[in-house]
């Protein structure tokens, strides 16, 4: 079970690499982001923390799985970067303005 | 991605599995026996085994706790139960190690002290699950949480990867070498795969509070006590006064309480400054009785015995994450819902020792003796987890029967037996042919299974003869089961021991099952 990421050996297990360092910690750091971005809507703020905590976990999988199905490392990154973009926005906004 | 997301889905499932099977191997075992957590500490304990429920209990261990705690700030007390026919309690202590508390097991009947061998019980095999031992608390539990999310990872992949999901429900072919250990793993992942994904996720859930923490940064500022005590309710009790004033009597607080919740019985009682006119009694409603963990307590006044307060019904998301917990502990639909829950846990735990050796007998069957270390480390370290952790496991039961009861630190030396074991079963496969080494684990994990019932006969009273008579299944079990699973492992020791798989594919070279591996 072999994945052609890229036609040199040394090329591949770089992407592999990259693919990994992207799934674990940029897919953490998105899921982190999803937490705090969720523990900021409206309504009992101690509701909103337990949804974001609880769907993050989704959220990290999904980047994981993401990461390993991009046709890139290069995507792998970016596919993670967009949807982060307006969640540190939306962070931005409500916590980083205000203090 | 040009058709080529299955293939790469598969190659996440293999990794993402194999590099931390060993590991969820592991955890699906020691918590699937955890199921019976209550059972087996009951069972470690035969000094117990004459205890029966009685109905004023709470009185009984009430009376002896003024004796045993006079001046604690705050006693638990766990009320029998079915399971669990004794009276487990713990009072803060401040002259007491560790983490401040003193614990008995009283009798109901009496509120006497019951004197029992020191052991952890099924606490071990417990918290071994979700954080080791021998390290660390929070490493334990982030390791775990880690390899849990590759778990998950694992799942989700592996279902992306599987198209024929109906169809291997009815799909095993035995003796076919690498396709029958496909075959088992997908046939044990699909048969109960809303269980993983459940068990999984849930498992996540319950440690999350310590692997995404963010939440609580952002909306309460980092005050991750203001959060606890919104959620779950947790106050702060007040100090003592030193003014002393008698605690009221319990019974008609547990009525209130019982009433209060529709007839629901009361599992545990806390006591906060007994004795004191500051004191406040809460009781907790069992937690079998329905899915969601979130307790509900009823307060009441020490002195008056008036009720306070009491817990009222949970928000959304705390009432889910309650469910979420509820699900994973299993504890809810009574004993058969739990043996399906065993059931499942063990398809778990099969469907990670078929997809580690799966991937170890592929290599062979690729590169044969030109395979490397790599996949000889596979292969010993699957022997050390799948044949290992059974002849550790039951070599901890083994040491609860024949260590000296009155012996020092005994309840450390039950768990240094099992990691002595494990220790010595994972050096054993290095000094052994591949399948030598299956079959002399199996075969070692089988013997002590099958013998655990006579050695429990030559050490106890509370053996098949009397137990299966009597009815107490709760004793039973546990040696039935040892019959069962060391029935299981001798069969399988049989089963890899046999020469003529190898003979049947002999026609088919590329086919061999389990070929021997170079020295």
């Amino acid at each position: 079970m072999t994945i052609h990421l890229s036609p040199h050996r040394a090329g591949r297990n770089a992407g592999i690499g990259s693919r990994s360092v992207a799934a674990i910690l940029g897919g953490y750091g998105l899921a982190s982001l999803a937490a705090m971005s969720l523990a900021l809507l409206p309504g009992p703020p101690a509701e909103a923390v337990l949804w974001g905590m609880m769907a993050s976990y989704a959220v990290m999988a999904a980047a994981v799985m993401w990461c390993f199905a991009a046709g890139s490392a290069l995507r792998a990154w970016t596919g993670l970067l967009i949807p982060a973009l307006p969640l540190v926005a939306w962070l931005w906004i409500n916590v980083g303005g205000g203090a | 991605m040009k058709g080529g997301f299955r293939q790469s889905m598969a190659w996440l499932h293999t990794w993402s599995g194999l590099l931390v099977g060993w590991v969820l191997f592991a955890v699906f075992l020691t918590g699937t026996v955890s199921y019976f957590r209550a059972e087996i500490s009951f069972w470690m304990r035969p000094e117990l085994h004459a205890a029966r429920v009685a109905p004023d209990a709470a009185e009984n261990v009430l009376r002896r706790m003024h004796a045993l705690a006079p001046s604690s700030s705050s006693w638990i007390i766990n009320l029998p139960s079915e399971r669990d026919p004794l009276a487990r309690v713990f009072w803060r202590d401040p002259s007491a190690g560790g983490n401040r508390f003193r614990r008995a097991i009283l009798d109901p009947a009496t509120g006497e002290d019951l004197p029992a061998r020191e052991t952890l019980g099924g606490d071990f095999f417990y918290t071994f699950h979700y954080q080791f031992h021998h390290m660390p608390v929070l490493w334990g539990r982030w390791i775990i949480s880690v390899c849990a999310m590759f778990m998950l990872v694992a799942i989700l992949s592996g279902i992306v990867t599987h198209r024929r999901i109906f169809a291997d429900f009815f799909t095993f072919r035995p003796r076919k070498g690498q396709r029958s250990w496909l075959d088992g793993h997908a046939v044990t992942a699909v048969l109960a795969l809303p269980y993983h994904l459940m068990i999984t996720y849930t498992g996540i859930v319950t440690l999350m509070l310590m692997t995404m923490p963010w939440g609580v940064q952002v909306a309460f500022k980092g005050d991750n006590q203001a959060f606890s005590a919104t959620v779950f309710g947790l106050e702060r009790p007040s100090p003592r006064s030193g003014q002393a004033a008698p605690l009221a009597p319990v019974m008609p607080m547990l009525d209130a309480a019982s009433r209060h919740w529709g007839g629901a019985q009361p599992g545990r009682i806390t006591v906060n400054n007994p004795g004191d006119v500051t004191s406040t009694v809460q009781v907790f409603r069992v937690d079998d009785d329905r899915l969601s963990v979130n307790r509900q307590v009823v307060s009441f006044n020490g002195v008056t015995g008036a009720m306070v307060s009491a817990s009222g019904g949970n928000r959304p998301a705390a009432e889910t994450r309650g469910v979420m917990v509820g699900l994973h502990r299993g504890v809810f639909g009574g004993g058969a819902m739990r043996a399906l829950f065993f059931l499942s846990g063990l398809m778990g735990t099969v469907m990670v020792a078929t997809g580690i050796i799966l991937w170890a007998v592929k290599q062979r069957q690729k590169l044969g003796a030109r395979a490397g270390a790599g996949t000889r480390l596979v292969e010993v370290l699957n022997v050390a987890a799948i044949g290992g952790l059974p002849i550790a496991m039951t070599s901890y039961l083994w040491a609860n029967r024949l260590l000296p009861v009155e012996m020092a630190q005994r309840s450390a030396w039950e768990v240094h037996v099992f990691f002595i074991a494990w220790g010595i079963a994972a050096m054993h496969p290095l000094l052994r042919t591949h399948r030598r080494a299956w079959v002399e684990q199996l075969g070692l994990g089988a013997a002590l299974l099958l013998l655990l019932p006579a050695l429990n006969a030559v050490t106890t009273h509370s053996h098949l003869g009397i137990t299966l008579p009597a009815g107490q299944w709760a004793l039973a079990g546990l040696d039935l089961l040892a019959l069962g699973f060391g029935a299981a492992l001798a069969f399988a020791a049989w089963h890899v021991g046999q020469p003529v798989a190898e003979k049947r594919h002999a026609r088919h070279p590329a086919r061999q099952v389990n070929p021997v591996p170079a020295e």
